[in-house]
This record gives C-alpha cells, sequence and structure tokens, in this order.
C-alpha cells in the first residue's frame, strides 16, 4: 500500500497528459466543421469541441469510460454490442488456451528435468520457437485447422495462446523441478523411496511457488495470444474483433472501448491468479 | 507408406545418435544435439508430407518451401527491408532510447520510481498489439506506423527493466562512491549504469521478441504492397502456403538472429556477472 500515492500519481499525470493531447490531435477536424459554418472558434470553444467528436482522433477519457460503461452495464450481456459478450468469448479461449499451454509446459519441463537428450534437444528450440513471431503463424494456424476440419475460430485461437504461454511455465517449472537439493534427494533414497515418490512428494511440492510466478506471466501471455489470434484473421466475435470491426467502420471509440476492457480482463486475470498463488502456498505451509 | 516408415526410422536413429551424444555431454555434443533434433524433425515433417500425400494446401513439405525460398529472395528480402530493417528496427531503437530517456529521468525521484515500477510492469502485461489499428490510422500506411506501434510495445517492459536495474547498486557501493566524492553523474556512469546492465539487456532482449511481433502485426491492417505481415496475410487468401513458410522463415531466422546479436553485446558488456561467466 506504501506504493499506492506514487501509482496514483503516475496515472493521473498520464491521463492529464491524454486530455492534452486530445486537443490537437483532434483540433483540425473541429476547426473545419468550424470553417464550413463560417465560424471563428475562440480557445476554451476549440477545446470543448475536440473533447466531444463522435469520431474523434483520439477520443478524451470521459469519452472512453462513458462508451464502456455503455458497452457492459447498460447492455444485455447477450447482446452482439456488449463487451461483456465479447470479453468471454476472448476469455474463453484465453482460458482454453492458458490450460493447453500451461499443460505442455509442465509436460515438457518433466520431460527436460528427466532425460538429459531432452534437455539438451528441446530447450534450445524452446527458446528459438519465442523469437518467432506468432503473429506470422496466425492466420495459417487458422486456414490449416479449418482445411484439417476443426469448426470455428476457439480452437485456432487457443492454440496461439498457448504458444505464447508454454514458455515461461516451462522455464519456471523447470526451474522449480530442479529447486530440491541433494541433501533433500538423498535423503528420500535412504528413506528408500521410489523415483516416483521423489517426485510427488518432494520435486511437485517444491516447484508450486516457481509455478504461480509463471502462472502469472503466462495467463498475461495467453490473453495477448488470444487477441493476437482474433486480430489478423478477421474473428467476428471477442475483444479483438471488436478492435478490427472498429478499425473497419471507423469508429475510434468501439476500439478504445475493447481495448480497455482487455485491460481490465488482463488486470482481472493476473490478480485472480495472485489469489490463488497466496491461498496455495497458504495451505502448504508456506509463508510470504 | 514406405516413405514414412523410413522417415521414422530415420527418427529413431538420430534419436538414438543424440542419446549417446549427450552422454557425452562435452561442448561439441552441446551444439550437436539440438541440430540434430530441428534435423529430426524436418525429416519426420517431409516423410509425413510425402508419404499420406498431405496436400500442399494444407502443409507443404520442407523442402518446397526451400524451393519457394531460393526463387523468391528478391521479393523476400523487399518485404525483409520493409518490415524488419524500416519498421522494427526503427522502432526498437526509438523506443528503447526513449525508455531510457525517461528511466534515467524519473532516477532522482523514488517517488516516481515507485508509481512507475508496479504501473509500468501491469501496462507489459496488456495487449498493446491492440493499438496498432489506431496508430495505422494516425501515421498512414508506411513504415512509420509499424514503427510506432514497435514504439509503444517496447516502452514499457523495457523502462520497467531499467529502472528496476538502476536500483540494483548496493547501499555499500553507493557509500564507497560517495567517500571518492563522486558526483551523481559519475556514480551514475562509473556504478550504477553498469550494474544495471543485465537488466537492461532483459528488457532489450524481451523488445526485440515484441519489435518484431508489432512490425507484422501493423501490417495486417494496412500497408504499402510490401512487407512480411501483408505478404502472408495475402498469401494465405490466395492459398500459397509455401510462401507463407517461406516468410515465417525469413522472420524466425531474422528473430533467432536479432535475439542473438543482442546476447553477443550482452556476454561482452556484463562479462562480470554470475549468469555469464560460467558459460564460456
Amino acid at each position: 500500500m506504501r506504493n499506492l500515492l506514487p501509482i496514483l500519481t503516475v496515472v493521473a499525470a498520464l491521463i492529464a497528459l491524454w486530455y492534452v493531447a486530445v486537443v490537437p490531435m483532434n483540433a483540425r477536424w473541429a476547426l473545419d466543421q468550424a470553417d464550413r459554418a463560417g465560424q471563428t472558434l475562440s480557445a476554451t470553444e476549440l477545446v470543448s469541441a475536440t473533447m466531444q467528436q463522435d469520431r474523434p482522433r483520439l477520443p478524451a477519457p470521459h469519452q472512453v469510460a462513458a462508451e464502456l460503461w455503455e458497452t457492459t452495464v447498460e447492455k444485455k450481456v447477450t447482446s452482439k454490442r456488449s463487451l461483456v459478450f465479447h470479453g468471454w468469448i476472448t476469455l474463453r479461449a484465453t482460458l482454453a488456451g492458458f490450460a493447453l499451454g500451461t499443460a505442455l509446459g509442465i509436460g515438457l519441463a518433466i520431460g527436460i528435468v528427466y532425460s538429459r537428450v531432452m534437455e539438451m534437444s528441446v530447450m534450445p528450440w524452446a527458446v528459438i520457437s519465442q523469437t518467432i513471431p506468432i503473429v506470422a503463424l496466425a492466420p495459417m494456424i487458422i486456414v490449416l485447422s479449418s482445411s484439417v476440419g476443426i469448426e470455428g475460430r476457439a480452437m485456432p485461437k487457443a492454440i496461439i495462446s498457448a504458444y505464447l504461454c508454454f514458455f515461461p511455465v516451462l522455464v519456471g517449472m523447470a526451474k522449480g523441478l530442479r529447486s530440491p537439493d541433494a541433501m533433500q534427494l538423498d535423503l528420500l533414497k535412504t528413506y528408500g523411496a521410489s523415483g516416483a515418490d521423489a517426485f510427488w512428494k518432494l520435486r511437485l511440492p517444491s516447484s508450486v511457488p516457481y509455478l504461480f510466478t509463471s502462472l502469472k506471466i503466462g495467463i498475461a501471455a495467453a490473453l495477448v495470444g488470444t487477441i493476437v489470434g482474433e486480430l489478423p484473421t478477421g474473428a467476428v466475435r471477442g475483444l479483438g474483433a471488436r478492435i478490427l470491426v472498429g478499425d473497419q467502420f471507423g469508429n475510434p471509440l468501439m476500439i478504445w472501448s475493447a481495448l480497455m476492457a482487455a485491460a481490465i480482463l488482463a488486470g482481472l486475470l493476473v490478480s485472480a491468479m495472485g489469489v490463488a498463488q497466496a491461498l496455495m502456498l497458504r495451505r502448504m505451509g508456506g509463508v510470504r | 507408406m514406405i516413405t514414412v516408415a523410413l522417415c521414422l526410422l530415420a527418427w529413431l536413429a538420430l534419436w538414438a545418435l543424440n542419446i549417446r551424444l549427450a552422454r557425452r555431454g562435452d561442448k561439441t555434443a552441446r551444439a550437436l544435439v539440438p541440430l540434430l533434433f530441428g534435423l529430426a524433425v524436418l525429416v519426420l515433417w517431409e516423410g509425413v508430407v510425402r508419404g499420406l500425400g498431405v496436400s500442399p494446401i494444407i502443409l507443404p513439405a520442407p523442402t518446397a518451401i526451400a524451393a519457394k525460398f531460393t526463387a523468391e529472395t528478391h521479393t523476400l528480402w523487399v518485404d525483409f527491408s520493409q518490415t524488419v530493417l524500416k519498421g522494427a528496427f526503427s522502432g526498437f531503437f526509438i523506443g528503447c532510447g526513449a525508455a531510457f530517456a525517461v528511466a534515467i529521468a524519473v532516477d532522482r525521484s523514488p517517488f516516481l520510481q515507485r508509481g512507475l515500477l508496479p504501473f509500468g510492469n501491469f501496462v507489459a502485461a496488456l495487449p498493446i498489439v491492440g493499438t496498432a489499428p489506431i496508430l495505422v490510422n494516425w501515421f498512414g500506411f508506411d513504415w512509420h506506423s509499424k514503427a510506432a506501434v514497435v514504439v509503444v510495445m517496447v516502452f514499457f517492459p523495457m523502462l520497467t527493466n531499467t529502472v528496476q536495474g538502476l536500483r540494483e547498486a548496493s547501499a555499500m557501493q553507493r557509500d564507497l562512491m560517495r567517500t571518492y566524492a563522486a558526483s551523481y553523474r559519475q556514480e551514475l556512469i562509473a556504478l550504477r549504469l553498469p550494474a544495471a546492465m543485465p537488466f537492461i539487456f532483459n528488457g532489450l532482449k524481451i523488445a526485440t521478441a515484441l519489435a518484431l511481433i508489432g512490425a507484422i502485426v501493423a501490417e495486417y491492417f494496412g500497408s504499402p504492397t510490401r512487407g512480411m505481415g501483408f505478404r502472408i496475410s495475402t498469401e494465405v487468401g490466395r492459398l500459397g502456403l509455401d510462401m507463407v513458410w517461406a516468410e515465417i522463415a525469413v522472420a524466425a531466422l531474422a528473430g533467432s538472429v536479432f535475439y542473438g546479436a543482442v546476447a553477443l553485446i550482452e556476454k561482452g558488456v556484463t562479462f562480470w556477472h554470475p549468469s555469464q561467466r560460467g558459460t564460456s
């Protein structure tokens, strides 16, 4: 909580900067309108005109907030224009991709910890896979999955978000599974514990703190992946699709409100993961 | 069917070779094992595509992609220079430079730092690629808008890493500088910037991957008739998947080389850091 005041200051400064930027960005359109009507604008009139255009180049924060309120609270949840509806579509794909990516990451991490060949051959490629811009693959994954016969867009989106989120999980989990020291492993050996016992009773529990730290990064990455998966592919539902539609219809307010909704969703997901982490660590008797 | 069986056999043989190499575990083995693994994947891919007669519209064979790659070098180079050299690089340098400058500017105010760190970390987790259509709208179709998207994407990861890094020098080291009567500027250059380098390079490495993503995504929203993102989206529409894969190969190559170059510079600059000392 010590950081609350500084954070609020930074946010307030950014919003102020945003308001200042609105004026020059939208001024030309307002001046043109006035020119056509044969009026001249005073400075205050100009400022207020830039703050309330229907299709501004840069909408003012209060316009975005109003649009956000209108499309979440005042629209029915089932409506195609409700951001809750689109957010739900995105959330579903994100969670599916997150589950897939986490499973893949944990599986690979176990393989890497137990097999030297796996480590030496897979790990460099896992690193390289992250330098490949996934977005280059996105349109193709969608074509591929539709020609293989998978209907709908949920699956390809989930694959893309899994691709982005498996890597942090893999790295964190491999680190966590290796975190018990030789002494502890030796102790288990003196107990006559089998390899499976050592895994379930020592390696897995001690990897949990590492796992949750990477899960927080992973779920944010999964959301980015889903939105990237929706952007270039002509999807019609989901937050990314809202951005796309807003772009095609020249409606900046739609883009900005979808962006804000995505930001809120990201915040919720990461903090939910943080709560899960705290609960889990407390149950396991950890202190944090 | 026989081709598939042969390729599976080749896969198994390469895997067995890898197991033997991994047992040796020396430096050459360390380099050879991943290469052989990659080769095995390519062989299997080729075998499955040929043996099962997979249509090139679904998955072209690696040899077909390589043929396209050599046949279209000129187009690929034009796309590469448009997207990577103009869009991604200029955005990368402007974004990282600006973030670095801001980090230095707020360096004297612990209050602002405490505000910027959590805020920047939060923003770094947001799907910033979504701003691409807005920026394309503002800056036009050419590479300037791509650079702008890249700037926005790399700014916050770079900023938080630099701010974090500038706090790394320990109290003891700072006290030493004070006993030398070092000015703020001297302390910054002689102690705190070098100490921040591992963090700064971490930010730069994250930024390399983001820069390519940003430049390619922004092209899906409008671009001149060249560029990797443009080529990929049009070729997917025409089902020219061999060209798409060739572009992906270029992207992968560019991404890896870019990342590798930053990692190499890091190795030279932060040679003193424990994470670098063990490996060489």
